[in-house]
């Protein structure tokens, strides 16, 4: 008798209570119109462009099959020696991220007062709130010659590293930082208290408590943000311009090919997804991924 | 380095036009390339004009005027680098626009452009400079496709703090033995190629570079190890001007290439510029025709319009380049003082300069019996000079 009442009142529950299927339709007709027709299809698309050829004439993309493109990435030198690097310099961002990102969520999660942890949480978001080219420029007149860093550092007698790979590595770094930081914090916030005290009631000091308690607990949130600071490195090109001095990443191929050789700037531009994939891979078999 | 090396098969082949009215059959440089018929004569105005530019080509106070009194409604694209004005011409939804020598000759090749009746163009006249007429860039087998806007130079920029006095060769940026190594700057794009043959034309005559443009295998290798030689004292590359301003006011970097507009940005009186003994390059700007435009009247208007000296000198002025038309100069103490400063009058100034042209496949020196590298090599040279 009330079900009937109920019925007549909500018709449109009702109507998908019976239909399993367009209530899936329903809730993934959104997401899968986005994911298949819009990111899926151009990456499709971007695979496709790969094997196809260049009229060297007209630099004009004729179809067809080929896989030079591919086998030029790792026949032609500066090609290969370009995506190592690539890969390095993503990895060194990474791992500058997480030795800067653990110390510093530590104290925000469990030693700061809770107005200095809101001040230092909206001093790691802020950058975000600033554009992608004004921190490249600021990165870059910080490390000038007569920059900043040399001026601060001029009474130690040190002067900067000037423009290459360090410094892209650090600007990526700075570039991608609230992305391992704010993770890894949330991750430790949520440690109980009583798990610190445990370590140190069984003779547990600062390092052991970090390295044997703490890492592992939080290595899922590691790898959370390290897939964002690897893989936005990986693409990257404007920081090598910019503060790289003469650094060339795969970002600075892809970048000088897209208009006279598209199909070379495709196959390249599969190249970080192979190196992200093979990254998620290996954080797969670590167990990492379960447990994020 | 005289200009006369480019300029002479071009005017010869245009003199041949003139008297035989028989295209190229002179047999000098004669170049393949897709028939576009030429305009004959003008129509009514479409009422639109869309325009691929520089930065500062086009611009309201001088845009105004013109859709005022032709209709035309400019819609103005800029783009960023040469390439990018190729790819943007060949979707065929623009009408005219201002390239460099760099991606003229591709498109004309390309049969993207097409050649120009100069009979509707009455203000391309004696005024524009002997310099920017008859060039190969834009003049092919005696059909002229481009009329000149303005031209600059590839300069040796220099902190006379630092060097003391004016370098006189290229090579404080080429020799490993730099006394600068490190602090060296170079222009970021594969037509940086050719400021390479232009040192080795000095440097190595055993190569027989005759145009820097025109590069069989083996010299292109050669050009290829000189850049390679580069990369170990470059302290940073540039595309972006700002980036390059920012460069040598901040002390990374000491020599290098610049124009003389950057030089002018960046204020500072220790920077200078220098044309260096080998000569340089340059780029010229031309207005192209669109081959598929349906906007061709609005377009011979828009030529016509900007050649005249104040427009034309407007232009050149407010993105610090040469004017093309020269009468410009002369209007007032302003003008006078642009055009001395961008060498616009001085010819033989622009003589040690070679223009900007797309290197292709048959040698735009005129040899037949090998075969040049085309930009697609250039391009991919150049990604292996940068390892």
């Amino acid at each position: 008798m009330s079900t009937v009442e109920k019925t007549s009142q909500r018709p449109v529950s009702t109507y998908l209570h019976k239909r399993p299927t367009f209530r899936l339709v329903a809730l993934l007709a959104l997401p899968m119109t986005w994911l298949i027709g819009v990111y899926i299809i151009s990456l499709l698309l971007l695979l496709v462009t790969a094997v196809w050829f260049i009229d060297p004439f007209t630099s004009k993309v004729i179809p067809g099959f080929t896989l030079d493109n591919f086998v030029s990435i790792f026949s032609v030198p500066a090609y290969l020696s370009t995506a190592i690097r690539t890969l390095a310099i993503a990895l060194a961002v990474t791992v500058v991220c997480i030795l800067f990102a653990i110390p510093l969520g530590i104290f925000m999660a469990k030693i700061a007062r809770p107005w200095v942890r809101n001040l230092l949480a909206v001093a790691i978001t802020l950058p975000l709130w600033a554009g992608y080219l004004v921190k490249l420029l600021a990165m870059r007149l910080t490390f000038t010659e007569q920059g900043l860093f040399n001026w601060l550092m001029e009474p130690f007698g040190i002067t900067g590293p000037g423009f290459g790979i360090p410094v892209t590595v650090l600007t990526l770094a700075y570039l991608w930082f609230p992305y391992m930081a704010l993770p890894v914090f949330t991750a430790i916030r949520q440690l109980p208290h009583n798990l610190f005290d445990a370590s140190a009631d069984l003779g547990a000091k600062g390092w052991p408590t970090v390295f044997r308690m703490v890492l592992p607990l939080i290595t899922p949130a590691i790898i959370a943000g390290s897939v964002f600071t690897f893989s936005l490195s990986l693409g990257d090109y404007l920081a090598a311009k910019f503060v790289g001095g003469s650094t060339q990443m795969i970002g600075s191929i892809i970048a000088s090919n897209i208009n006279l050789n598209p199909p070379v700037a495709a196959a390249f531009s599969m190249v970080p997804i192979a190196f992200v994939v093979m990254y998620l891979v290996i954080a797969r078999r670590t167990g990492s991924l379960e447990r994020m | 380095m005289r200009k006369s090396k480019l300029a002479f098969p071009a005017l010869l082949a245009a003199t041949a036009l003139a008297l035989s009215g028989c295209a190229a059959s002179s047999g000098e440089l004669t170049l393949t390339v897709p028939d576009v018929p030429m305009k004959t004569e003008l129509g009514a105005f479409e009422g639109e004009l869309n325009i691929v530019n520089w930065s500062g080509f086009v611009d309201p106070k001088w845009v105004d005027p013109f859709t005022a009194e032709t209709g035309c409604v400019v819609n103005s694209r800029v783009a960023g680098t040469s390439d990018e004005m190729v790819t943007l011409m060949r979707t065929g939804e623009y009408d005219i626009v201002s390239a460099s020598g760099d991606a003229a000759l591709r498109l004309i090749v390309g049969g993207d452009v097409q050649p120009l009746n100069m009979e509707l163009i009455p203000n391309f006249s004696d005024e524009i400079a002997e310099g920017m007429k008859g060039q190969i860039y834009d003049v092919v087998n005696g059909k002229p496709y481009g009329v000149p806007i303005g031209r600059g130079a590839n300069l040796l920029q220099y902190n006379e703090t630092v060097t003391g006095s004016a370098p006189e060769s290229w090579d404080v940026v080429w020799e490993s033995d730099s006394p600068y190594a490190g602090k060296i700057t170079a222009y970021d794009a594969p037509i940086y190629i050719a400021d390479a043959a232009v040192y080795l034309m000095y440097h190595k005559p055993e190569l027989e570079i005759k145009n820097p443009y025109a590069l069989d295998e083996t010299q292109l290798a050669a050009a290829v190890d000189l850049l390679k030689q580069q990369n170990a004292i470059i302290g940073e590359y540039w595309s972006d001007p700002v980036a390059q301003i920012t460069s040598f006011v901040g002390g990374n970097t000491v020599v290098g290439t610049s124009w003389e507009i950057l030089k002018k940005f960046a204020a500072q009186d220790n920077l200078k510029t220098t044309l260096p003994i080998e000569g340089s390059t340059g780029w010229y700007d031309t207005w192209l025709v669109s081959s598929t435009t349906p906007n061709s009247n609005c377009a011979y208007a828009w030529i016509d319009y900007t050649s005249q000296a104040s427009v034309n000198g407007a232009i050149s002025m407010n993105f610090g380049m040469a004017p093309a038309n020269i009468a410009f100069c002369a209007t007032d103490a302003e003008t006078q003082a642009h055009c001395d400063q961008f060498a616009a009058e001085d010819e033989a100034f622009w003589d040690q300069v070679w223009p900007w042209t797309t290197p292709i496949e048959e040698c735009v020196d005129g040899r037949t019996e090998v075969k040049c590298t085309s930009f697609q090599d250039w391009t991919n040279a150049w990604v292996t000079v940068k390892g």
